[in-house]
């Protein structure tokens, strides 16, 4: 019998057709198994190789974890930025090689924890207050920044967390081309999704560079920038358009950085990527290595880019938040649990394990040791992690990866013909395409006809009690008091021309970062730097796209 | 849960007339929902109304209608003036709901007192929206609003005649709508009294306002007292300062008020509203009273099952029923 | 179709959280089945909720927190619709919100919150049913 009579059979008469659904998220339709014929037309050296040789499908290294883990990166923040740093010495005393710091929402939007829009948000959701370099200083107090790295999830106020970041390391005396961190730093994927952005897409840009320019050249072993897909996932984004979307953001800041002067292979080196790794085991797996082959391919050929380390996709990964059901919690362990193995079969560099209770609340430390183990169980007791790219040859996902890499390339026809990236932005394009992915998400669900264990099949009567985290409600007003405190001892005339300066520089094409740097140490506030800033660049506000 | 409670349409009158803010909300649900009682109320309202400045805004959608209308409401509270904004977006004509999100772009005057918007969907049934949408408008005036903005999709749908009921029309276009220009030429001179070239920083902006001014200078005749004026602006900027534009739309709106009131025109327009409310309250009223009779009777479901039974047409059915109906019930 | 008796909702996200996925998916599932809804935008205050709600005349406020300062704002939200005379406006709600939380709020005057992963027919069915 021929191939596709034999896949054909084997699909009418097989009884089980109510466990699969038809389609995966990324809306292609699963067959019920792949053999050589899949494969037909691809050229195993030019197209998949081997690891560690470009175009980098199976992995960006050689030996991958064999050589080196890949760091567990686990969220070490809290309010207080002393409490926070102290989670963080917990973690790392754990097994934790890496540290992810979020900011508070007061914080993210640009404002202090005294300003009156921040009321009742300070220090909440896992997220670090950060109005002044003294918050900074009490967060890494005692950390060896040469050891630990720690990313700052920090978009729009990014160029302030990093001058904050540099005049700590600064007075530490830290030795700077030692220093490990990174920035998230990525305000193309706030206008598409996470809406933290303050101003418009000209002025974010031109401080992204400012950055990563400051960066490479002070700092030489921090990342100033991850290039996200997780939050456009999150947003509803399906895995080709994290995918899609993710990567056509990235060339936007390489034709940046390019417009800007610096030279391709100084900072594409540096850029690094975060993806989500969702419930679809292999359709992860599938996309990482298309993003690794597509990145690779473009730097080379593209963009001119020499340096083999500018080929290199890497990424950090985060299991789906939006996956985690607070019906049954107790069952996000599986999730997470599956979502990390394929991330690291999928050869990521860095990974944060969500706790099973954050459908609800912040992790308690039973959850967040839980999540923790889950990495250290698979990269010690699963196998997973002692060869490289253990799918590579797979039917399966090969024929994934390949059609993958098909359908992104659309995107990228689509979004050209719009006029790039910011132009799509400005239609509100990639909103559009999100929001719908979104809505027929929950339409699927709802329908049944994408399964949910324990939210639309298998559920139970009534909630298991899970601890869920308290908040301290002490926390804001004592915050409050602090920075008033701060606040008086400041040197006011100091302060005011360091405020002047700072819109000046914004007016030219100099770069912000040795401004900003100098006004942080003068104790300017995080609300205060973001308000000079906003005066000369102005404020975004968006449209209202279903 | 607001709507179980009890009304009294002499007190939401009063209400109205006096500025409270809810008993205006509530008329305006009544009138949109056909209520019995919306009538009576617009009789006590209606005394009230016809010297506001009234302006339609019609565009396509992404043309930043909503924008402009943002630095609008700003300008006329400016000169101390109440504004009232009707924002009308579609319904669905399956389901009959709507997703309303105009008035995210009027952010900034939510709080203001001297502000009132409205949402409306469109609802599309027969004469409904239209009619609704001039009741609500002028309850907008009766409420004190000296300026009465209308907000809808425009040209070519055919939601509201916003022309009969708008004094001064504006029109909003952005460049690289070409094509769509040349074919609404005779469109254009119908309904706008100013066009809106927004998104003026776009390629081709200049190049749109010169086919502009060539349509509106060829179709241009004699005794046309007012050429529609064609305003270039930049409505969506992050900084106040790099709006542009504004204050010439501002302009040429009082222009052609000013227009209006010194050449008596006015006096047309507002007998043209007056004409097009009548005819809409008339075609309603009718529609209600007649149909309702005919319901009672079981007459209606009759009469359809005959015109499908090929007994009968619709055009003998009316002719048939009006003049029974007219001759029972106003010929005595 | 009749025309009288719509339900109007509006749908606002108040606070500094800019995470809207929820609000604009449940706002076009109420609008497909037959509701208008008034979707506010992000960054609402409470004053602000409560003045648009006045305005729009709608029969249900919906808030959609994922910030965690829920005990905060709902409390907030009802205070000032007490103060506008506006009781009678529903205020339900969606988020991150634990079970204990949930029971305070509705205990204060919230109607039902809805958690992560709820059917958005649940939703339409409550508004339908208690809304009359």
């Amino acid at each position: 019998m021929a191939y596709q009579d034999k896949r054909d059979a084997k699909t009418s008469s097989d009884p089980f057709v109510g466990l699969t659904p038809l389609k995966n998220m990324s809306g292609f339709e699963i067959k019920p198994f792949y053999g050589p014929e899949d494969l037909a037309g691809l050229d195993l050296d030019r197209d998949i190789g081997l690891p560690g040789d470009f175009p980098f499908v199976r992995g960006v290294y050689p030996t991958m974890y064999r050589g080196r883990q890949w760091t567990i990166r686990q969220l070490g923040s809290l309010g207080p930025p002393d409490q926070a740093n102290r989670r963080i010495r917990q973690l790392v005393d754990m097994g934790a090689t890496g540290i992810s710091v979020c900011l508070d929402m007061p914080t993210i939007m640009g404002r202090d924890s005294d300003d009156p829009l921040a009321e009742g948000e300070v220090g909440r959701c896992g997220g670090v207050a950060i109005d002044t370099v003294q918050d900074m200083r009490d967060l890494v107090a005692g950390i060896d920044l040469q050891k630990i790295s720690i990313n700052f999830v920090s978009n729009s106020q990014s160029a302030v967390i990093l001058a904050m970041f540099y005049a700590v390391a600064e007075e530490r005396g830290a030795r700077r081309e030692l220093l490990s961190g990174t920035l998230q730093n990525d305000i193309l994927k706030e206008y598409q999704a996470q809406k933290s952005y303050y101003f418009p897409p000209g002025p974010s840009l031109r401080l992204t560079m400012d950055t990563i320019s400051f960066s490479i050249k002070n700092l030489p072993r921090f990342n100033p920038i991850s290039i996200s897909g997780y939050q456009l996932a999150s947003a509803g984004a399906n895995p080709v358009q994290e995918l899609a979307f993710t990567l056509a953001n990235g060339f936007t800041y390489v034709e940046e950085g390019i417009k800007a002067g610096m030279d391709v292979d100084d900072f594409a080196p540096r850029l690094s990527f975060f993806f989500k790794a969702h419930n679809d085991f292999f359709e992860n797996v599938a996309k990482f290595r298309a993003a690794r082959r597509i990145w690779a391919r473009t730097l080379k050929d593209k963009f001119g880019a020499k340096n083999p380390a500018s080929w290199r996709l890497r990424v950090h990964t985060q299991t789906s938040g939006s996956s985690l059901t607070a019906q049954q919690m107790e069952n996000n362990i599986i999730r997470a649990t599956i979502q990390a193995l394929s991330a690291v079969m999928a050869g990521t560099q860095s990974l944060h394990t969500n706790s099973f209770n954050e459908a609800l609340s912040i992790p308690t430390p039973l959850s967040e040791r839980l999540a923790l183990r889950t990495q250290q169980i698979i990269a010690h007791e699963s196998g997973a992690a002692w060869t490289a790219d253990p799918l590579g040859g797979s039917y399966y996902v090969e024929t994934l990866t390949h059609r993958m890499e098909e359908e992104t390339q659309k995107y990228f026809r689509i979004i050209e013909k719009l006029g790039g990236v910011v132009a799509g932005i400005e239609r509100g394009y990639f909103q559009k395409e999100i929001a719908d992915s979104a809505f027929r998400y929950q339409q699927e669900v709802e329908k049944g006809e994408r399964v949910i264990v324990g939210l639309n099949r298998y559920t139970e009567e009534g909630e298991t009690e899970i601890e869920l985290r308290e908040i301290d409600s002490d926390f804001e007003p004592h915050k409050i008091a602090a920075l008033k405190e701060f606040k008086a001892r400041r040197d006011q005339d100091l302060l005011r021309s360091k405020g002047e300066e700072l819109r000046a520089v914004c007016r030219t094409e100099e770069n912000v970062m040795p401004t900003l740097v100098s006004a942080v140490q003068a104790g300017m506030t995080l609300g205060e730097a973001v308000d000079h800033m906003r005066a000369v660049f102005g404020a975004y506000r968006e449209q209202a796209i279903f | 849960m607001g709507r179980s409670n009890p009304v009294n349409p002499d007190e939401l009158a009063a209400g109205l007339l006096k500025g409270d803010r809810r008993a205006v909300a509530r008329m305006i649900t009544l009138v949109e929902d056909q209520d019995e009682r919306a009538n009576e109320m617009m009789k006590l309202v209606f005394p009230h109304t016809g010297r506001s400045m009234i302006i339609g805004i019609t565009g396509a959608g992404g043309s930043g209608k909503s924008t402009l209308i943002d630095h609008l409401i700003g300008r006329f509270r400016r000169m101390d003036k109440r504004v009232g904004v009707v924002a009308v977006d579609p319904s669905s004509p399956f389901s009959g709901g709507a997703l309303l999100g105009d008035r995210v772009r009027f952010q900034s005057h939510s709080l203001d007192e001297g502000v009132y918007i409205r949402s409306m969907g469109a609802r599309g049934y027969l004469g409904g929206l239209a009619r609704a949408t001039t009741d609500v408008v002028r309850i907008m005036e009766a409420m004190g609003n000296e300026v009465i903005i209308i907000e809808t999709l425009g040209a070519g749908q055919d939601e509201i005649d916003i022309i009969h009921v708008a004094q001064t029309c504006l029109l909003v276009l952005t460049p690289g709508m070409g094509d769509d220009i040349q074919a609404m030429k005779a469109g254009i001179m119908e309904i706008a009294d100013v066009i809106v070239l927004n998104k003026f920083d776009l390629d081709g902006a200049g190049q749109c306002l010169r086919s502009l001014e060539t349509i509106i200078h060829t179709g241009m005749s004699e005794d046309k007292g007012w050429a529609p004026r064609v305003v270039p602006t930049i409505a969506c900027a992050a900084k106040s300062s790099d709006v542009h534009g504004v204050d010439e739309l501002v302009q040429s709106i009082m222009d052609h008020q000013a227009y209006l009131h010194r050449s008596k025109k006015i006096e047309e327009v507002r007998a043209e509203r007056i004409e097009q409310e009548l005819g809409l309250v008339f075609k309603d009223e009718v529609e209600k009273v007649v149909f309702a009779g005919l319901k009672g009777t079981g007459k209606k479901r009759k009469y359809i099952e005959s015109i499908r039974a090929g007994k009968n047409d619709p055009y003998s059915v009316v002719e048939e029923v009006l003049s029974t109906f007219l001759k029972e019930e106003i010929l005595e | 179709m009749n025309p009288s008796g719509k339900l109007r909702i509006l749908i606002a996200k108040p606070g500094l959280d800019g995470h809207d996925r929820g609000a604009k998916v449940v706002a076009r599932a109420l609008s497909n089945a037959g509701m208008e809804v008034i979707y506010s935008g992000l960054h609402q205050t409470p004053e602000l909720i409560v003045n648009t709600a006045v305005d729009e005349d709608v029969d249900a406020i919906g808030l959609s927190i994922l910030s965690g300062a829920h005990m905060t704002i709902f409390p907030r939200v009802l205070a000032r619709l007490k103060e506008k005379g506006v009781e009678d406006i529903l205020v339900f709600g969606g988020g991150t919100i634990p079970k204990k939380d949930r029971q305070a709020l509705e205990a204060m005057g919230v109607g039902r919150i809805f958690t992560p992963g709820t059917d958005t027919r649940a939703i339409v069915d409550y508004l339908k049913e208690t809304l009359g």
